[in-house]
């Protein structure tokens, strides 16, 4: 007790005044006149919906990437009080008052901020020296492209940021493995790398590139420690463990946190509703839950339905039918029954209502006590509105000549005899006595004569269709597919026999009300699985690239263009950086295989440790720009040359240690190494002077003359945008 | 991993050997040596106290058939020199040692007690007897039933038809390489098919044409497919148990007989795979013998197999990166090996580039050259390729051509494109769809030759005939102001500042006017880009541009295919920027003025290689084309391997003679159970040797085997299927079918390993010799079952669908997304 009294209390601060002074000039780089141009800069635009949608907290569905991100964003605008009320609709909009500009795009900028003392830590992790640290930082200070792009509401500067928090947080735990396994440190920067991974990947699927680079690496050196004969198989194990639940468990538990939130967040219908099944709407506030709050659940004989396809591709539609009756002749000469159409529709309307009739009885009503209908059952289905019933016969379909044509009956005293009784087949059923439940249960129709199913062929009928989507019998029952299967969406019990008191009762809103939940889990994965099958028109965009053209920088996006001067912001990248960069891989990749070859026949140019570090190194930053760039290679999507930025990073960060390899191990004497040393300082300048000729662009600050925007238009292909006055 | 099992064993050899020949023996040669288990016709005495502790425990019968494992003495055979021999002979006691109780029970038979000689004339007999029956066997299912339909099925109205072009010699496009196509048509020229049937449709009757040739040499082909299965896992594994699971698999397996029993390509392109694998496996097991006459052999068998694979279809590319990684790795082991000198490791260097790369590329420009040979005449296919390539084609109106040579005002013309593949500029009554661009008439390019190709050349400024007699001819010379009208619609080649449809940063093209009568963005100057022939535009030699006269843009294709409103056809645009690109250099091709002399004129002769690049992309063009429509119904990859769902050959309807390709099921989902059996011993094995377990001999040798030879095999069904879940082309199921032969090895491999590993685990009981051989009957007995119950599916069945109790496949419609 008294020991405490006689030693003074010592706090012993250990501070590189190298990481405060490169957070010091991010900070300003990335912040300067953050609120400049008070207008809509490029893709803010699209992402400023969104923030709008979690300010009012109304659904969306964005299928360019999971939530993370958008809600960063949105946090943004929660802290600076935004309400959402703005719209995005164009480009070059100017911000009403009540939009917190400043703070909608601070978080981007702070993590672009934080990317530069970030680089320098990982280079000194990497055990290079603090010079090539320092250059590493100082490169992505300077780098045009990454200061625009963080400037912005936009996600690449956040993405980068979990990129490289990701791996210094890896090689943290890493280096502190050997003398300090499983302590404090050790845990906090392995969790912290999970964190990382699953903020990356929460903010765009391109984050998956990052998180396997870190898998990659660390299941590599996972495989050293089992062989690592030091150590008991139950040491081995635990470390195993630790990093299983580090690097696999904590990264799925967040992402489902993730959408946890997003959904609590979001429960206000929206106008994306429509994408989603009944059952998930029905879960939002409003929209369809207004309609169906209420609804009995099980679906009896004398129940009136509207009928949902469960596929809805290419739209979500609702059977249907219409006074109209099939053509007799086809344009390419076929008949057909000249029967009144069926079709699915795309819209809400009294004409999708039918009713579900016991084909034994008459009744179109609901009987007390109730009859539920369940699996096996053979129902008719009647038409609401002009009481005919849903039938198919060996007739060509319209469009779909292979199946069979559907139609409502219509009785022409003709040899074609209604064909009209329908087996109900639950798919999702739990027991072969299930009832058929509103908006849970999915269902087909097997054709009791044919065997035919009902079924959406996705073809648009031609004009004598109203441009309404075709409906067939399948014969050849291909499986389960999701367009045979329909939900029923709206639904009560029918009251009215007469036709008459019946289409009033279609007519009017449904009314009793009860409300229905669904679990998490079911609601995750429906928005998960729509959001990655989602397929949004692929158009190509003025500015859209593609890789190869990314690493020579033969284009641009010009994001901003004041209204009246031309200044612009436009997304340029340090074409010294970007060159050197490549030549630095390209210098890397050569000498790797260079020594790898030599090392194989015992010739050891590099002492053991060096080549340690020299080949994790390579495998963090090559592996790292592989990874971010050549998948894209493989996408089908429209491209920008803001996706090449991740990649972009991690080239830079092996230029400097490539330099300073060259400085230790290539140059022979002092002389070289001096000269080396003058080579890059001056390339470093040249650098700096490009960054500076290029920074009206970056920051829009300044309107340029014509002939000095010619000037900087140092490639044919930017386009950087001259006003003709 | 490597490194550490390598280090184990030298320090285990170092203990054991008596005398190593060498005193510092690097540890990389046992190593390698140890991959391939080889044979050795003197084992060195040390082994003999191996063999005796063993000899007891293995029974005489059994050891007969183990010891087929051997090469055969002529592989095996020493054309090597005596340093050579004599690190054979250490090899051969650490083999022994690895693959413990065969080759120990083998040398045990051939210590000098035993009538060495005529044990060993007796065990090739009956290895030969061996795979004699399992050859004969999978010919005899395989050519079953040949005959039946006598109907054309399912690809066959495609693969037939290009059978019949080579015989009546037609060109035609296919997005295949041709080889597999040539062999189809050889077989049936040889087999007395005329070449005259159509092949129009499926089901269409064969009826006196002789198809059956074809047929014939497919299952021929696709028979050879299981002694190449038998005889890989034999190699990989050393076990005839192995081998005959695999080959049983292979044989009872419905599909690969359904697919090897019709005219299609893919019995031909999984017989080269094979052929490619087998000589590969082969090959590797020579390897300690480099510069032999059977290392040459394998080596070069190898290429040739890798010529053939590719040149049939372009998924041959797969088995070429297979043996392409095994060569890296190969090569990478020897120059780690530093008692080979660098000139040694650049001869094997050198080999392996003549026999892997040269020698297949060869091969395969021969069968290109051979297929431009043999298709002379027009056909189908001419109009996906240049005009150039086009008078090469008897038929052609390019062939001999006979055309006015010079452009002419009223000229009636078709403009092609001078890059590959894109087509003739086309327009339709088409409009395009709202909001792209203005809504006036299309214009795209097309490949195929139609009217709507055709415009006319008119002065800009009248709107006269020129056609009219009593106007004298004028030329069109470079540098005019000209206007395009299409000939179909009366409509006038037009551009203007609107986005173009797909490639936003140009301006669209379109049809505009009514009969000739637009505005001034209808005009275009005409340039000739070579002008060596004068200021005149030359008929197919003359390169031209077309510069839009008030936006200064210039007509160009970019080779992007329009969504459906545009039929599908190619994007044409104008650009901004004046780039020298092919893709804004056309040509004129068909060329009609009465008014002009008719003259025979020679047309550029396109060279060899600029023949073969053209074909190459025309069809990677073709193969990217062939996407899925919308709501088409479309197979999955994921689909394969569980063998969800078959594709219909023949017939659908009760009455019909119905053939549906569908795998055995029994055999695919143990194929299935296996892979993720394999993955799961397979990294329990790889941890155990990294954590540096002792393991007994005989385990470590199964071990190796399992991780070696299976790993060899996964390799290649990972290669042949993962693949496919990047395509973006449209897919169906019998795309699995070569992954499928090397999962079915695999199970052969895996379960004859795990059967054994049990039987050693079970020592001490009875039961142990019996549990190897009984899981291993059970398991053949089953597979032969699972074929008599699908065999229907293969060879045919007529009578009501499976759904129908009455019929005869009633209760195995397993899955109900099977429809038979």
């Amino acid at each position: 007790m008294l020991g405490v009294l006689k030693r003074p209390i010592v706090v012993t601060a250990d501070i590189n005044l190298n990481v405060v002074a490169l957070t010091g000039v991010g900070l300003l780089s990335r912040l300067w006149q953050l609120s400049y141009p008070r207008a809509v800069v490029f893709d803010e635009v699209y992402y400023g919906q969104y923030i709008s949608f979690y300010m009012k907290r109304i659904f969306f569905l964005d299928d360019s990437g999971p939530p993370f991100g958008h809600m960063l964003l949105a946090l943004g605008g929660y802290l600076g009080g935004f309400d959402g009320n703005f719209l995005w609709n164009r480009i070059g909009a100017e911000y009403s008052s009540n939009v917190p500009v400043w703070s909608l795009r601070l978080l981007p900028a702070l993590a672009g901020a934080l990317s530069v003392p970030m680089a320098y830590q990982i280079v000194s992790e990497l055990h290079f020296s603090h010079s090539a640290a320092m250059g590493a930082a100082l490169l992505m200070l300077i780098e045009n492209a990454l200061i625009t792009q963080s400037r912005l509401m936009l996600l690449e500067s956040l993405l980068i940021f979990f990129n490289l928090l990701a791996v210094l947080s890896y090689l943290k735990f890493f280096n502190s493995q050997k003398h300090s396994p499983f302590s404090l440190h050790w845990w906090s920067w392995l969790m912290l790398t999970g964190v990382a991974c699953s903020c990356a990947v929460g903010i765009k699927y391109m984050g998956v590139f990052t998180y396997l680079l870190v898998l990659g690496v660390a299941a590599f050196h996972a495989w050293h420690l089992i062989g690592d004969q030091t150590l008991s198989n139950g040491r081995v194990f635990s470390h195993l463990l630790a990093r299983a639940v580090a690097l696999l468990g904590v990264p799925v538990i967040l992402y489902l946190l993730l959408f946890y939130v997003h959904l609590m967040l979001l429960y206000r219908s929206g106008p994306h509703d429509q994408i989603m099944s009944s059952a998930f709407q029905a879960s939002l506030e409003g929209g369809l839950a207004r309609i169906t709050q209420g609804q009995p659940l099980e679906v009896a004989f004398g129940s009136q339905v509207t009928l949902r396809s469960v596929f809805g591709k290419p739209l979500p539609c609702w059977l249907h039918s219409h006074q109209s009756t099939y053509p007799m002749i086809y344009d390419n000469g076929r008949g057909s029954s000249h029967q009144q159409q069926v079709t699915c529709y795309p819209f809400k309307d009294v004409n999708n209502w039918w009713i579900v009739k016991d084909p034994g009885r008459h009744q179109l009503v609901v009987n007390s006590p109730l009859r539920p209908v369940r699996h096996g059952d053979v129902v008719q289905l009647v038409h609401g509105m002009t009481a005919r019933l849903l039938n198919t016969h060996d007739v060509a379909a319209p469009l779909s000549p292979h199946a069979q044509e559907v139609s409502c009956y219509i009785d022409y005293n003709i040899s074609m005899p209604a064909q009209n009784l329908w087996r109900l087949d639950i798919v999702n059923r739990e027991s072969d006595r299930d009832v058929w439940k509103t908006i849970l249960s999915e269902v087909r129709f097997v054709h009791v004569n044919t065997s035919a199913v009902l079924k959406l062929s996705g073809a648009h009928l031609p004009d004598w269709g109203f441009r309404q989507l075709e409906i067939v019998g399948e014969k050849l029952s291909r499986g389960h597919h999701g367009s045979m299967v329909w939900n029923v969406e709206e639904h009560r019990y029918g009251k009215s026999q007469e036709q008459r008191e019946r289409e009033l009762e279609l007519h009017s809103p449904t009314e009793v009300d009860i409300s229905r939940n669904l679990s998490f889990m079911a609601r995750f994965s429906e928005l998960q699985w729509r959001m990655l099958t989602l397929r949004t028109e692929d158009s190509e965009h003025r500015y859209s690239s593609t890789p190869l053209q990314w690493v020579t920088l033969d284009t641009s996006i010009a994001y901003w263009l004041h209204p009246k001067t031309s200044a612009q912001i436009h997304l340029l990248g340090n074409v010294v950086i970007w060159a050197s960069a490549s030549l630095a891989t390209a210098a890397y990749t050569l000498l790797f295989f260079w020594y790898l070859l030599r090392r194989r026949r015992n010739v050891c140019d590099l002492p053991e440790d060096a080549w340690q570090h020299w080949a994790l190194a390579g495998a963090l930053c090559i592996g790292g720009w592989a990874l971010n760039y050549l998948p894209f290679f493989l996408m089908e999507k429209t491209l920008f040359l803001y996706h090449y930025l991740p990649a972009l990073t991690f080239q830079i960060l092996l230029l400097p240690m490539v330099l300073q390899h060259v400085s230790d191990y290539l140059c022979r004497s002092q002389l070289q190494r001096s000269l080396l040393s003058a080579l890059v300082i001056a390339w470093f300048s040249t650098a700096c002077h490009v960054s500076n000729m290029l920074r009206p662009l970056t920051y829009g600050d300044r309107p340029l003359s014509p002939s000095e925007l010619q000037a900087l238009r140092w490639k044919d292909s930017w386009d950087i945008l001259i006003r003709k006055h | 991993m490597l490194c550490a099992s390598c280090r184990l064993l030298v320090a285990r050899a170092a203990t054991t050997l008596p005398a190593p020949p060498r005193g510092r023996g690097p540890a990389l040669r046992y190593q390698r040596r140890e991959l391939h288990f080889p044979g050795h016709p003197e084992p060195p005495s040390s082994d003999s106290s191996v063999g005796r502790l063993t000899r007891q425990s293995v029974p005489l019968g059994r050891r007969v058939i183990l010891r087929r494992g051997r090469m055969p003495p002529a592989v095996g055979g020493g054309l090597a020199g005596s340093e050579l021999r004599s690190r054979r002979g250490r090899c051969g006691s650490q083999a022994a040692r690895v693959v413990g109780r065969d080759v120990a029970a083998e040398a045990a038979a051939r210590s000098p007690k035993r009538p060495v000689r005529s044990s060993r004339r007796f065990e090739a007999a009956g290895r030969w007897a061996l795979l004699a029956l399992v050859t004969l066997v999978s010919f005899a299912t395989r050519f079953h039933g040949l005959d039946q339909p006598a109907h054309v099925c399912w690809d066959e109205t495609h693969f037939g038809k290009m059978g019949s072009y080579y015989i009546n010699r037609t060109f035609f496009f296919d997005v295949h390489p041709p080889l597999g196509k040539m062999l189809i048509g050889l077989a049936g020229y040889l087999s007395g098919y005329d070449g005259t049937f159509l092949f129009q449709k499926p089901g269409d009757k064969y009826e006196h044409h002789r198809y059956m040739g074809m047929r014939g040499f497919c299952a021929f082909l696709g028979s050879w497919l299981i002694p190449f299965a038998y005889l890989t896992v034999l190699d990989l594994s050393k076990s005839f148990p192995a081998a005959l699971l695999t080959a049983a698999l292979l044989t009872f397996d419905t599909g690969c007989l359904t697919l090897s029993q019709y005219i299609l390509l893919d019995p031909i392109l999984m017989f080269f795979i094979m052929a490619a694998m087998l000589s590969m496996v082969k090959y590797n097991s020579c390897a300690d013998r480099p510069f032999s006459a059977p290392w040459w052999s394998w080596l070069s068998l190898t290429g040739i197999s890798l010529a053939g694979a590719l040149g049939v279809k372009f998924v041959g590319l797969f088995i070429i990166l297979q043996v392409g990684l095994n060569t890296i790795s190969d090569l990478w082991h020897l120059f780690g090996d530093l008692s080979l000198s660098l000139v040694t490791v650049g001869k094997h260097l050198t080999a392996r580039i003549l026999c892997l790369i040269v020698l297949p590329l060869v091969l395969y420009v021969a069968i290109f050259a051979v297929h431009i040979t043999v298709l002379n005449k027009s056909g189908p296919g001419d109009g996906f390729f240049s005009s150039a390539f086009q008078a090469r084609l008897s038929g052609n109106n390019l062939y001999n051509a006979s055309i006015p040579e010079h452009l002419a005002y009223g000229s009636v013309v078709t403009v092609k494109n001078l890059r590959m593949a894109i087509g003739y500029l086309h327009s339709h009554r088409h409009l395009y769809p709202e909001g792209v661009g203005a809504r006036q008439q299309q214009v795209t390019t097309y490949l195929h030759k139609d009217y709507n190709n055709l415009w006319i050349i008119k002065k800009h400024n009248t709107n006269s005939d020129p056609l009219d007699p009593s106007f004298p001819v004028e030329f069109v010379r470079h540098g005019d102001i000209i206007r395009l009208e299409h000939k179909e619609t009366s409509r006038n080649l037009h551009s203007h500042y609107h986005e173009a449809p797909l490639t936003r940063k140009h301006y669209q093209v379109t049809g505009y006017g009514i009969n000739g009568t637009g505005d001034s963005n209808d005009f275009w100057r005409i340039e000739v880009v070579n002008r060596k022939f004068g200021n005149r535009i030359k008929v197919l030699r003359s390169r031209i541009r077309l510069i839009h006269l008030v936006t200064g843009c210039v007509l160009g294709s970019s080779g992007k295919v329009l969504p459906k409103w545009g039929w599908e056809q190619l994007e044409v645009t104008c650009t901004p920027y004046l780039k020298d690109t092919l893709s804004s250099i056309w040509n004129v091709e068909d060329h009609i003025n009465p008014k002009l002399p008719n003259i025979s004129l020679d047309v550029l002769q396109p060279s060899f290689p600029e023949i073969l690049l053209e074909s190459h992309m025309v069809m990677i063009r073709g193969n990217n084309g062939l996407k899925p429509k919308d709501n088409e119904f479309t197979s999955k990859p994921w689909h394969w391997p569980i063998n969800y769902q078959g594709l219909r050959f023949s017939g659908a309807n009760d009455t019909d003679f119905r053939v549906y390709l569908l795998g055995n099921p029994v055999v695919w989902w143990l194929n299935l159970v296996s892979i993720a059996l394999y993955l799961l011993s397979g990294s329990i094995a790889a941890i155990a040797m990294q954590r540096g377990a002792q393991l007994p001999a005989e385990v470590e040798g199964l071990t190796k085997i399992l991780l070696r030879g299976g790993g060899q095999l996964l390799l290649g069904w990972v290669l042949h299927y993962f693949p496919f879940f990047l395509m973006g082309r449209i897919l169906y199921f019998h795309h699995y079918f070569p992954a499928m032969l090397f999962s079915s090895m695999l199970t052969g491999v895996l379960w004859d390993t795990l059967l054994r590993l049990c039987a050693w685990g079970l020592a001490s009981s009875s039961l142990a010799r019996g549990v190897h051989a009984l899981g291993i009957l059970s398991l053949l007995l089953g597979t032969a079952y699972s074929f008599y119950l699908f065999h229907p599916l293969a060879y045919g069945m007529v009578g009501p669908l499976a759904q129908d109790p009455e019929s005869p496949m009633a209760g195995l419609r397993w899955l109900e997304s099977w429809d038979f």
